[in-house]
């Protein structure tokens, strides 16, 4: 049960402002929003403010989505993950009406986002957050905002930098406003987002590695038909008894181990055992299919070396070097790799191999850190970064361990590093002339990339 | 209905000064008002429109009142929004307008789109305004029987809008009756939940005066209600069936069959992609298997999987509510986690907050063979550049090295630490080091190596200080430079801003001073005359009793200062098993996000479901007393305590939980050892008052060679204490002793009139405040405050005559006393002839 709920822009200005219960007093916006600027941990400067924290009495809870704050508050002691779950909830319904989450948006469509508020919660109590139950109670229309100027969201927006091959506008969408011509485009999108997490050791050898994946699913299909999304034919799930870090010897054989999965309530099972199908109507907008994830043991897209030697004369050498062990016909984007340095590093010189075109080092010195910034990598290749650096006082002896680890961050469309596969995507619909376009879209992020020295 | 009638910081650059235009949308709404020309409905939406984006920006709009609802004369849906939305925002502060807006409200609440009626129903119970509640009756009753479901769902919330605005009128139209009824046989399973929720906070807030109430709302947890439920659960919203888990987790079976059918049922709620979902599972699984130790066990390995996949998918801040429960979970069982440690490794781009609770984890479950893994990772933490996770990680490794696991690398490793030059990381590790040698001074030889080469000045941080002092007084017989660290220390007194650190430095001194006084001789001078000078009292006093007790008898001094020390063999825990265990009880709720019980981060009335019976309410049961009987007595007692009976949750308690609250004392290993711990050490404070924890908690005065009698306790004969003040001390304070002792044969005969037992303890200055039960359990509770202090006792007291046994448990402000009180008690009951 909530008393309160708003929409705060990254500046702290009230964009959406809803007072369910009136249990809380006013000015909560406010106590929230200076809370939340100048939160103070143990000795850190930055601190980041905890997803849930309370002030005098009043228990506040928010989520970041696209740049703008969800808040939530209470005076009752209620479950956080269903506070959180829900604020997560009804920026996604937000955005399938309005097809673009951000604070233009939002205050051209206040009446409308008001209506939304209305029928999701009703004096606190959650009544449904399903986009396609609130159609029928929704009667403003969408004032649609130009979306190729606004920040991208969620992770199904990383589509629509750079991939040619997908309709851009099609995420952007609303789920009820109709096509310019009139026309509602038949098409379903179905992507597999996969996180992935990779420690390597300084000798190179991984220590932990972890995939998180999702399978998401937007339908613009009419009538609701009912889908059929087949998965790899080898698919086990769950590894019995085993550790789950106990790797098995025989990685080769192409089966895909999950360590353990959930479902979206509208997914069934039936078959699931036999042919390793989902089966589901899809409800509109939105929403994961499936999350999985994976500790299996996989090919690590990158590989990362990193190397830092001191030189005489307050002088070191750092050389780092990615490798991209996929195939060439896929490319990875937006790669930025990270190095601290020593904290008395003043200053340091690179050296970009030549001829290399979208590369641009620098040295962070607020911070003391590289970055390396690469626009693309192509599968196969290899790049290097060489960097002069210059101390401003001796060095305690060791080096190494007062600088690194490296990070890195990047996104490779059509890639997935789990095998993980959609088959097949079957729409039960029987006509011969109805044929939606179907996108299967694979994409695979950096969550954590990290290569010690 | 409020959008921020505050103006926002930066309005968009369009915005209006005011006035003008709001005399302008006036007009043009007069214009419209009548007119029933085709279009006219889209201008309106047009003015309509600006009327509410004034709203939202801050501009008063209220003067247009009487247009507004004017024109709401349409059939036109996305007008009558707009306008309930202004209703909603201006009734509560215009009482005499809204009555306006009663009759076309009562009108919509008819029409014949179901809509229109919900949408009504909803905005007229929605302004809130007393004098309007009238009003309200007929339309609710007749929406709860409305044909269509959304009115009726609509109705539902309604009911219990009607309630906070006047529970009386609420209560008179038997309203919950109704509800009670719909619950049972509505089709629509959001009207089921809607009535489920309306109940459960009518008949919570009624409980408390009302005997039926509180009857009722203990019906919602009735077998019938809690099958009807289960059997439907998956027809329900995931938000419903949050609910529905909820209430079921509060329900206990009647026998391990139920149970395990339960569970059954409910096991693919496990596999739901909604977090709240699977942790209000998780929770009516912990909560069902509490008292079967191997099946409890069985679904912290079932559970295991769903949560780790939980706090990986899904946003940060979902991740992080799901990742604070599975703390707590490690925290109460670490071994049953010792292999997925890797999973609490932590990633570089998480949070501090995320951060800190890994490594919490890490620390528990570290066992013989994961340290080596468990440290080294640490030990890359401790060298990063975020300042406060290397912190951490330092203070992380230290604790398992008090853990006893494979302690000999792992002081290599803290040794390491030092010779990293950070400062951070030298002042970390030399507290740590300091507990290690507490613990385990054979270690002695090599950290003082180390520890030696250490210059003092590259120390700032207090604590840091205070420990290498401590270090060079305590060791001063084999670090050579030790008198001479100390003296230049002694010599910059002034310099020294922390009183912590001063107070240290006399004591090490002193120390220093019987193994080497020669060297030390002059640096000691020089640093009690500081001190006696020191402006913070507890150095000075400190100061002042060195040098007297020197002029006294050196010798004497030396056995004062310098008594032979015993290892600390285990440090205490600073959260209470207790207060564990009520976090526990409050799964699913903030107060594991917070780690504190909601008793202290929130007001009675705003518990929630969540809460678990108070301590007060809840009589440990003797299992030939039926739970009626002792809820009966629970009632008596709590009536008596408090005129009010404010305890939201008196009688369910022991009715409910009490087979789960006995369960989950003897069932959790980990929870019932760190109760010894806190034992434990406890005795050793009392057995051996040289302990060296002692002299660095700054209780130098204490520590005297032989155990000095204790100061005779006296009690204040004419201590108050108002009941309230007593519930609200009872719940906030730990037990501080608690034992078991027999009564004698009289001592049972004499209880036949408990009135003489209450006069004689008053005689020995222990007042009664409350008595209870009936033979053979009685329940006494007592107080009793220090005579020159204001601190307090306060004693529950169970007699059980069938069983011939007194069950103590003592509460205190001061801790300290509780044992020179419980003697007293002790023979106040006695001299009455109990024992």
């Amino acid at each position: 049960m909530i008393s309160q709920f708003f929409i705060l822009s990254q500046r702290g200005d009230n964009i959406v402002f809803r007072d369910y219960r009136g249990e809380v007093q006013k000015g909560s916006t406010e106590i929230f929003f200076r809370k939340v600027k100048f939160w103070k941990e143990e000795e850190q400067e930055e601190a980041q403010a905890p997803p849930v924290f309370h002030v005098d009495g009043v228990n506040y809870f928010h989520v970041k989505v696209a740049g703008l704050l969800f808040v939530a508050t209470t005076r009752v002691n209620v479950s956080p993950s269903l506070v959180l779950e829900l604020l997560q909830r009804i920026a996604r319904v937000i955005k399938d009406y309005l097809g673009v989450l951000s604070e233009d948006s939002l205050r051209k469509n206040f009446v409308l986002v008001y209506e939304l508020l209305d029928e999701v919660v009703d004096f606190g109590y959650v009544q449904t957050t399903s986009t396609e139950v609130l159609k029928s109670y929704i009667f403003n229309e969408p004032i649609t905002v130009d979306a190729a100027r606004i920040p991208p969201l969620g992770p199904a927006s990383i589509f629509m930098q750079g991939s040619q091959r997908m309709p851009g506008t099609a995420v952007t969408k609303s789920v009820i406003a109709n096509e310019p011509r009139g026309k509602k485009r038949e098409e379903i999108f179905v992507d597999i987002i996969e996180k992935i997490s990779v420690t390597f050791s300084s000798s190179g050898y991984i220590l932990t590695s972890e995939i998180d994946g999702t399978i998401q699913m937007k339908s613009y299909l009419t009538g609701n038909p009912e889908i059929r999304v087949a998965l790899n034919d080898e698919l086990n799930i769950g590894r019995g008894g085993q550790s789950i870090y106990d790797y098995r010897s025989s990685t080769g054989s192409g089966a895909v181990i999950l360590d353990d999965c959930n479902f979206h309530e509208s997914v069934r099972l039936d078959s699931f055992d036999v042919d390793r199908t989902l089966s589901l109507v899809p409800p509109d907008g939105e929403f994961p299919v499936m999350n999985y994830r994976m500790t299996q043991e996989f090919k690590p897209p990158f590989r990362v070396n990193a190397l830092i030697e001191e030189a005489r004369n307050l002088k070191a050498e750092v050389t780092i070097k990615i490798r991209a062990e996929f195939p060439s016909n896929i490319t990875a984007n937006s790669i930025v790799v990270q190095m601290p340095l020593p904290k008395y590093t003043s200053r340091a010189t690179f050296e970009i191999e030549p001829g290399a075109a979208g590369q641009t080092a620098d040295f962070k010195e607020a911070n003391k850190k590289i970055e390396w910034n690469l626009k693309k990598i192509v599968g196969g290749s290899e790049h290097t970064l060489r960097a002069k650096l210059t101390f401003s006082q001796e060095s305690h002896g060791n080096i190494m361990k007062e600088s690194g680890p490296v990070n890195m961050t990047f996104i490779i469309p059509m890639y997935n590093a789990s095998g993980l596969q959609v088959k097949y995507l079957q729409i039960a619909k029987k006509s011969s002339t109805y044929n939606p376009y179907r996108w299967v879209r694979y994409v695979t992020q950096a969550n954590s990339y990290v290569a010690r020295l | 209905m409020a959008p921020p009638a505050h103006s926002s910081r930066s309005p968009s650059p369009s915005q209006p000064s005011g006035k003008g235009e709001v005399s302008d949308l006036k007009s043009q709404l007069r214009q419209l008002a009548g007119s029933r020309a085709p279009g006219v409905d889209d201008s309106k939406r047009d003015l309509f429109k600006k009327v509410i984006s004034y709203m939202t920006i801050g501009i008063d709009v209220s003067s247009l009142f009487g247009e507004m609802v004017m024109c709401s004369a349409t059939s036109d849906v996305v007008l009558k929004k707009m306008c309930y939305l202004y209703v909603g925002n201006y009734a509560k502060v215009n009482p005499d307008l809204a009555l306006l807006t009663i009759n076309f409200l009562q009108r919509d609440c008819k029409d014949e789109d179901p809509m229109i009626r919900g949408l009504a129903l909803r905005s007229l119970c929605s302004l809130r305004v007393p004098i309007l509640v009238e009003y309200l009756v007929g339309p609710l009753a007749s929406g709860l029987k409305d044909s269509n479901s959304y009115v009726r769902m609509v109705a539902v919330i309604g009911v219990l809008k009607l309630y906070h605005i006047s529970s009386v009128t609420c209560m008179d139209a038997d309203f919950p009756a109704i509800l009670k009824h719909l619950m049972l046989n509505d089709r629509d399973t959001q009207v089921v939940a809607n009535c489920l929720s309306t109940l459960q906070e009518i008949w919570t807030a009624e409980a408390s005066n009302s005997g039926e109430a509180s009857r009722e709302r203990d019906a919602l947890l009735s077998k019938p209600l809690i099958y009807y439920l289960l059997n439907r659960i998956k027809e329900f919203s995931e938000w419903a069936q949050c609910l529905i888990l909820e209430l079921v987790a509060k329900y206990v079976p009647s026998d391990t069959n139920e149970i395990f059918d339960i569970m059954n049922l409910l096991e693919d709620r496990l596999q739901h992609a909604n977090g709240a979902v699977v942790l209000a599972t998780i929770k009516v699984f912990l909560q069902l298997t509490l008292s079967m130790t191997d099946v409890h066990q069985q679904v912290y390995e079932r559970i295991k999987a769903p949560l780790l996949t939980l706090v990986s998918s899904g946003s940060p801040e979902q991740s992080y509510a799901v990742l604070g429960h599975l703390h707590l979970l490690v925290m109460r069982a670490p071994m049953l986690f010792s292999s997925d440690y890797k999973h609490f490794y932590c990633q570089y781009n998480e949070p501090f907050y995320v951060k800190k609770l890994k490594l919490e984890m890490l620390t528990a479950v570290a066992n013989e063979s994961n340290t080596y893994e468990i440290v080294t990772e640490l030990c890359e933490y401790a060298a990063n550049v975020d300042i406060p996770i290397a912190r951490e990680s330092i203070r992380a490794v230290g604790k398992i090295a008090l853990q006893q696991y494979d302690v000999n690398a792992i002081v290599d490793r803290l040794l390491q630490f030092l010779e990293m030059e950070k400062d951070y990381v030298t002042a970390e590790t030399l507290v740590l080091v300091k507990d290690l040698l507490r613990k385990y001074p054979q270690w002695s030889h090599d950290c003082i190596a180390v520890v030696g080469n250490i210059s003092s000045k590259n120390v700032q941080e207090p604590k840091a200080k205070a420990a290498l002092i401590w270090m060079l007084g305590e060791y001063s017989q084999d670090m050579q430079d030790a008198p001479y660290i100390l003296e230049s220390l002694a010599e910059n007194w002034d310099d020294e801003h922390s009183p912590e650190v001063r107070l240290h430095l006399l004591t090490a001194l002193m120390k220093c001073f019987f193994k080497r006084s020669p060297e030390t001789r002059k640096a000691l001078g020089i640093a009690l005359a500081a001190g006696v000078a020191d402006f913070h009292q507890d150095v000075h006093d400190r100061a002042l009793f060195y040098y007297r007790l020197l002029r006294y008898n050196i010798s004497i001094a030396e056995r004062v200062v310098n008594p032979p020390k015993q290892a600390v063999s285990v440090f205490a825990d600073p959260q209470s098993s207790e207060i564990k265990d009520r976090i526990f009880d409050e799964f699913n709720s903030l107060s594991v996000l917070y780690q504190k019980p909601s008793y202290m981060f929130t007001d009675k009335e705003h518990r929630g479901p969540f809460e678990f019976s108070d301590e007060l309410g809840n009589l440990s049961t003797e299992a030939n007393v039926s739970a009626q009987k002792v809820e009966a007595d629970d009632k008596d007692l709590l009536l008596s305590i408090s005129e009010k009976g404010d305890s939201g949750f008196p009688a369910n308690g022991s009715a409910y939980n009490a087979p789960s609250y006995d369960s989950s004392k003897s069932l959790s290993a980990s929870s019932t050892s760190s109760d010894l711990v806190i034992l434990e050490t406890g005795v050793l404070h009392q057995a051996s008052p040289s302990l060296a924890i002692d002299d660095l908690l700054g209780l130098g005065l204490s520590t005297t060679p032989a155990p000095a009698p204790a100061p005779p306790l006296s009690l204040n004969p004419k201590a108050v204490l108002d009941p309230g003040t007593f519930q609200q001390k009872w719940r906030q304070l730990p037990i501080s002793l608690s034992l078991e002792l027999p009564v004698s044969p009289q001592g049972v005969a004499a209880l036949t009139t408990p009135q003489a037992l209450i006069m004689h303890m008053q005689g020995n200055s222990i007042h009664c405040i409350a008595t209870g039960g009936q033979s053979p359990n009685f329940k006494f509770f007592f107080f009793a405050q220090k005579s020159e202090e204001l601190s307090k006792f306060l004693v529950e007291c169970i007699i059980n005559t069938s069983s011939s046994k007194a069950q103590l448990k003592i509460k205190a402000d001061d801790q300290n006393s509780t044992q020179a009180f419980s003697v007293l008690f002790e023979s106040a009951l006695s001299k009455f002839g109990m024992l």
